[in-house]
């Protein structure tokens, strides 16, 4: 009990600690990749720490529904991160749920989201939130299908059993119906950040806009909250796409020198995905709204793959 | 003592129907007996049928006044006990908030009528799940039936409180009809109409017939449930009721054919052919799929909470046929869990939509439309209720820690430790379904937003909607028992897959809690080797901890640095309703994506008078293609009417020539009686 309750803590900072930093430097290796200076890799810390000692706007015609919802995406997102494993293996609040409860743990705070996005009454709250659920409809039988995959693989919806199963074949992988399944969840994970070229995460632009449109309204430190919340939603489903897969470093449980390894490889696993996702969004230019459910059947198709693949190998 | 409970609830609502017909002149007492009635006999059936929860032999009552062809025998076992238990809950949550919902139809309408037929209503549902005959079954499905359909055309000045009504009793009819059919086929297989000695008796018969009944049964039941295709009397007929009666429509009513699906496929059959459960499996996708996708074109709130039944419906059979599918490929274990999703889904589909539309039921009473696009800004005004459809609303897009997250993820669950079951294609159906299932409740969350943001947030959209006035206090009070039946449902998770080990031994020979409940209680587990689990009591109590400890000191803190302002809005001064995003626009991106089924239609006539860049005004139209309407029933609505007319030749009007036709008809059936 008291194990797990340190655990959830050490988990809970890294969580917390570690977010910003990933969003820090995604955007400096874009800004070099464009041949740019960027803003260095801890200006995060630097925005969430202005924005909560700022005071705040809120619409008049905003309920309470306004200010609830930086909350729940916040604490329901640093939840779902409480379930998968980040050093070892064993993932702290694992017996509160899998990888179902994880992203329907995301979706709750989707939903408080979205209601906030329509509750200021302008055009691009609700903007926001249209396209925002719509594309995560979307997206989600796809996600299913992968998670399906890799969790027959494992036989259970337990991160920790999954992250188990991978650790003991570390050349998984490279098996047909996880490269797909992979392929799958990595299309996903881009349209539920909102990166290129599912959404921008830099536009300026109202109208081109998605998750920024809907909490065009937040400022202060409800803004800091939405904002670090949504960093912490990359980090998770990145853990969990590199957890999943690449499950080398695992360490079997947080305590000991080990954890520090664990600490080590999570972070240069991360840093490589950063890299790959740095150069889709260099390389890709914005879709069309209407482009994005193509994409999305892409994923689909891969899901569908990788199930069918499970049969051969 | 669980016979005098039960029986003395059917009474207390037989005497309430007959009290409210004599108390016609004063609708003053009628309401107060035709709700009193209601909520004392739900009382006691839930005292009653919760005792019987746990009972393994049934308790029997008979009837006095029997015949010679069959006995008023009532039956009380664990699976009659529990879908007891979820109309006991509904009914005394509806009755409770009917006191302040009839109050303004006093003198208006005859609410004398109304109370005759609303306690009617209730007894009829409590004997067609526990009578315990063919014929006794049947006479409780129509009184049902009739009672439904008077409540459904209650407010009958309207046009289309009247066709919705037709369409209902014509299609349940129909529906009736099959399953007259198969009952009698059932009975000439085994000689009986006790519905004990079906047990199993259907899969004795020969295998043709055993897929005759079962489809027999699957669509006459299924028509009351409402699954697609037989479903287009559903989304007409639940709107145009009152709201209470809307509540128990799609809380029970619809369930008593998934009651009858439960009682044939799992009582009835033995393991039947695996087909069976594909179909259902089958059905129950695209029944969820369909109903979602048609909900989020809906902005008739009632219409759009309809529509969700179906998708619901679609849930419950998808664990219904993947436990069949269990049952064939020789999982009993399996098979419980897969039932006990569906019948999860079943008492929590009963609690989040009737919760749904007693809110709908307030907000239409004081707006005065159905249309969401007139409404906005409810949640300042009718702060409770918009407390309550929140929950509704959280509950039903499968959101933890709420009831409809656990039950959804037990159906996840058994779907898929499918894959593993066989070797055979049939296995794919199962992560298909699992992956339908995602998009399903990915689109419920998205159809959820749009119906509680669009009448309770942001500004009002008309006059109607700024005058709103909040619910009475009884009405109130009946949300809240069902908003805290959501919440218990979904936290109590592991205590209350206790109530099915009774009826899975029953029905399938295992007990699945004692599997299912792992960490003492605090975490629900699919019972699977594996499986992984969930705790929703555990999330709750995080939530309300960090909610606590962190939140609310910050809240408070920030208060202070906190100033009311108009909403940026890209720089446009004066925020209006009209800048608001309407319920058309927010699933605009839907409607183009599943284009190929709406098949969307749009008509723009600006008028202008100078410049067609100024215009005057601006009308807009559009509307999706009813597809089952128009390519199935449209056509054999033609071919009926057709047949009807060249049939028209025989009844001429001449009394000998009917005469003829009886004498004929006796001969034949004399001719069938005596073939040896």
């Amino acid at each position: 009990m008291m194990e797990r309750i340190l655990e959830s803590l050490a988990q809970l900072i890294l969580l917390l600690a570690l977010a910003p930093l990933v969003t820090g430097v995604i955007r400096t290796l874009k800004a070099r990749l464009q041949t740019r200076r960027g803003p260095g890799i801890f200006q995060p810390y630097r925005d969430f720490y202005k924005l909560f000692r700022k005071g705040m706007v809120i619409p008049e015609t905003a309920s309470w529904i306004f200010a609830a919802a930086p909350w729940v995406v916040f604490f329901s997102t640093i939840m779902a991160g409480l379930m998968i494993p980040m050093v070892a293996a064993d993932a702290p609040l694992g017996l509160f749920g899998g990888v179902l409860a994880v992203i329907y743990l995301l979706g709750l705070g989707r939903f408080f989201l979205a209601l906030a996005g329509l509750d200021t009454g302008g055009s691009f709250g609700g903007l926001g939130s249209s396209r925002e659920m719509t594309i995560s409809s979307m997206a989600e039988p796809a996600m299913m299908l992968a998670i399906f995959t890799v969790a027959i693989g494992a036989g259970s919806t337990g991160l920790t059993e999954i992250a188990g199963a991978a650790i003991g074949q570390t050349w998984r992988f490279l098996a047909p119906a996880q490269m797909f399944a992979f392929a799958a969840l990595a299309l996903v994970l881009i349209a539920e950040t909102g990166r290129i070229p599912v959404d921008n995460p830099s536009t300026h632009l109202e109208l081109t806009m998605i998750h920024e449109a809907m909490i065009l309204e937040y400022s202060g430190p409800y803004l800091a909250l939405v904002e670090w919340a949504a960093s912490i939603k990359q980090l998770v489903l990145m853990t969990l796409l590199i957890n999943c897969f690449w499950p080398f470093g695992l360490q079997p449980t947080w305590f000991g020198f080990g954890a520090l390894i664990g600490i080590g490889w999570l972070v240069a696993k991360l840093l490589f995905l950063s890299c790959a996702i740095v150069l889709i969004e260099t390389v890709n230019a914005k879709m069309r709204l209407f482009r994005v459910p193509e994409l999305l059947a892409v994923a689909f198709t891969l899901g569908s793959l990788a199930l069918v693949s499970t049969f051969l190998f | 003592m669980i016979s005098g409970l039960f029986l003395s609830g059917i009474i207390v609502w037989l005497a309430g129907a007959l009290a409210c017909l004599a108390l016609w002149r004063k609708p003053a007492n009628a309401r107060l007996v035709a709700c009193g009635a209601g909520l004392a006999g739900s009382l006691l059936d839930l005292a009653g049928s919760s005792a019987a929860l746990f009972n393994s032999s049934p308790a029997v009552i008979g009837l006095p006044f029997g015949n010679p062809i069959f006995t008023w025998t009532i039956r009380i076992d664990p699976l009659s006990a529990y879908f007891n238990v979820t109309l006991a809950v509904l009914a005394a949550a509806v009755s409770l908030y009917s006191f302040g919902y009839l109050r303004e139809m006093e003198g208006r309408r005859n609410l004398g009528a109304f109370g005759f037929f609303y306690n009617l209503l209730l007894m009829s549902l409590a004997l067609v799940f526990t009578a315990s005959n063919v014929f006794f079954f049947l006479v409780a499905w129509e009184v049902m039936a009739l009672s439904a359909f008077c409540l459904v055309s209650f407010e009958h000045e309207k046009q289309e409180a009247r066709s919705a009504g037709v369409l209902f009793l014509v299609m349940s009819h129909a529906g009736t009809g099959l399953l007259l059919i198969a009952f009698l086929m059932l009975a000439s297989v085994g000689d009986t109409l006790e519905f004990s000695s079906f047990h199993l008796l259907a899969s004795a018969m020969s295998p043709v017939w055993q897929g005759a009944v079962f489809l027999l049964f699957l669509f006459g039941f299924g028509v009351k449930a409402g699954i697609v295709p037989v479903h287009i009397w559903l989304p007409d007929a639940h709107p145009v009721a009152p709201s209470n009666v809307s509540a128990l429509m799609s809380g029970i009513v619809i369930k008593t054919g998934i009651y009858g699906m439960a009682r044939v496929f799992f009582d009835f059959y033995g393991s039947p052919p695996i087909w069976m459960g594909t179909v259902v499996l089958a059905l129950g996708v695209v029944s969820a799929l369909l109903g979602v996708l048609y909900a989020l074109m809906e902005h008739d709130l009632k219409r759009l909470l309809a529509w969700h039944s179906i998708e619901n419906i679609g849930i419950i059979l998808m664990g219904f046929g993947a436990a069949l599918m269990f049952r064939a490929l020789g999982q009993p274990s399996l098979a419980a869990l897969a039932l006990i999703a569906g019948l999860y889904h079943t008492f929590n589909h009963a609690t989040f939509k009737g919760l749904l539309f007693l809110g709908a039921g307030s907000v239409v009473q004081s707006t005065h439309t159905r249309n969401m696009e007139k409404m906005g800004g409810l949640i300042r005004l009718m702060p409770v209720t918009a407390i309550c459809f929140l929950v509704g609303s959280v509950a039903i897009a499968g959101l933890p820690p709420l009831n409809g997250f656990v039950s959804e993820w037990l159906t996840y669950q058994a779907l898929l430790a499918g894959f593993g079951t066989t070797q055979s294609l049939t296995r794919l159906m199962f992560p298909i379904a699992g992956s339908l299932l995602a998009l399903t409740a990915a689109l419920a969350a998205t159809c959820f937003v749009k119906a509680f943001a669009i009448p309770f947030l942001a500004l009002p959209r008309s006059e109607q909607a700024s005058d709103a006035k909040e619910a009475s206090p009884t009405m109130l009070a009946g949300m809240a028992v069902l908003a805290v039946g959501c919440v218990a449902l979904g936290l109590g998770a592991t205590w209350l897959v206790r109530v099915f080990d009774p009826i899975t031994q029953q029905t399938l020979g295992v007990n699945a809690s004692s599997a299912m409940i792992q960490a003492r209680g605090v975490a629900l587990s699919p019972g699977t080797l594996h499986g992984g689990t969930i705790s929703t009591i555990g999330m709750a109590l995080l939530f309300v901890l960090a909610g606590a400890a962190f939140a609310l000191p910050l809240v408070l803190r920030w208060r202070r640095r906190s100033t009311k302002g108009p909403s940026w809005d890209c720089g446009l001064p004066g925020l209006t309703a009209d800048n608001e995003y309407t319920a058309t626009a927010f699933s605009k991106p839907l409607r183009l994506i599943f284009s190929a089924l709406y098949r969307p239609h749009r008509e723009i006539q600006a008028e202008y008078e100078v410049s067609p860049y100024y215009p005057s005004a601006i009308r807009f139209e559009s509307e999706i293609e009813p597809t089952f309407e128009k390519h199935l029933y449209e056509p054999l609505r033609q071919w009926i009417m057709a047949a009807a007319r060249r049939m028209r030749a025989i009844q001429a009007g001449s009394i000998n020539a009917y005469l003829a036709y009886i004498f004929i008809t006796l001969i034949l059936l004399l001719l069938f009686g005596v073939r040896p």
